[in-house]
């Protein structure tokens, strides 16, 4: 990346690398300056941490297993050997 | 945000806490067994959907794995952590019983390095040649707090996670669902570190767009 400003269209393609941080600190010190200008790109990347967010919250629908029983049972047996 | 500066795709290895259960496991204690069925089985009940059509045949692939785990406890090396190295055994076998029902399985060969347009629609940024080119044209707002914790959104995001494609879907299955490091997902899924990150920006950008969408209509 040259040292030039991010714009708008490119600062969205880097979303996940910022939040990984895995931008090099040139890169991650633009982007940082950028949102402190632009409205409309801290909106876009609190709404990917939103995203983010919530998609974690999906995990709270994950069901038991079926079948726990016939698992412990395995694990006796096995340790039976 | 911990950056990490390295770059391999190694997993941390198997930490102290690790090394204590695999050695009740194998010494036998049930209630180990019972403590790791209930903490990883619903995320490998997710995961192993990622290669199977039905929930029947996913909830099989859960048992089988675990009595490959019991099986293969004694080689266990602590290489990875347990986790990944139990996913590992999980993935493994999904994708034996995916091929078997055709189904296309997210690693395919074909589903790799698909092209894919940019992260927003362009028709949102004022064109390159105008003044101001590469700015915000129509400028996302930001998305009301009240309607994210609504169930219907959440099943909206579950929704565009199972339109996504299978690599993308997978990828943001284990990242953001349930929470894998990148390395674990990398490590699980036999993908590079850079692959592991575009697949995830892909797929995060989508959901976004589909919340957008859900969102202000």
């Amino acid at each position: 990346m040259a040292t030039r400003e991010f714009s708008c269209k490119e600062l969205v393609e880097v979303v996940t690398d910022y939040f990984d941080g895995r931008m090099e600190t040139g890169d991650r010190i633009r982007f940082e300056q950028h949102l402190v200008y632009c409205g409309p790109c801290r909106t876009y990347v609190d709404q990917m941490r939103d995203t983010v967010r919530l998609t974690g919250s999906l995990s709270e629908d994950d069901v038991p297993v079926e079948g726990r029983e016939e698992l412990l049972k395995a694990f006796r047996e096995w340790k039976r050997g | 945000m911990q950056p990490s500066l390295r770059m391999s795709t190694v997993s941390p290895p198997a930490s102290a806490e690790d090394q204590q259960l695999v050695e009740a496991l194998r010494r036998g204690d049930e209630a180990a067994f019972a403590m790791l069925v209930d903490m990883l089985g619903p995320a490998m009940l997710r995961v192993a959907q990622l290669y199977v059509r039905t929930r029947a045949v996913a909830e099989d692939v859960v048992q089988e794995t675990w009595l490959g785990v019991l099986k293969g406890l004694d080689r266990f090396e602590g290489r990875s952590s347990l986790k990944t190295w139990i996913f590992r055994i999980l993935t493994n076998i999904a994708k034996t019983r995916g091929e078997r029902e055709g189904r296309s399985v997210p690693f395919s060969s074909l589903a790799l390095d698909e092209p894919e347009g940019p992260s927003v629609d362009p028709s949102r940024f004022l064109a390159p040649g105008e003044m101001l080119g590469g700015n915000w044209s129509a400028p996302p707002a930001p998305f009301p707090e009240e309607r994210l914790l609504a169930a219907e959104t959440r099943a909206r995001i579950e929704e565009a996670i199972a339109e996504l494609p299978a690599n993308q879907r997978a990828v943001i299955t284990l990242r953001d669902v349930e929470g894998f490091g990148a390395e674990d997902v990398c490590n699980v899924l036999d993908i590079s570190e850079t692959n592991q990150r575009v697949l995830l920006h892909r797929a995060r950008s989508k959901v976004r767009a589909a919340l957008e969408d859900y969102l202000e209509g």
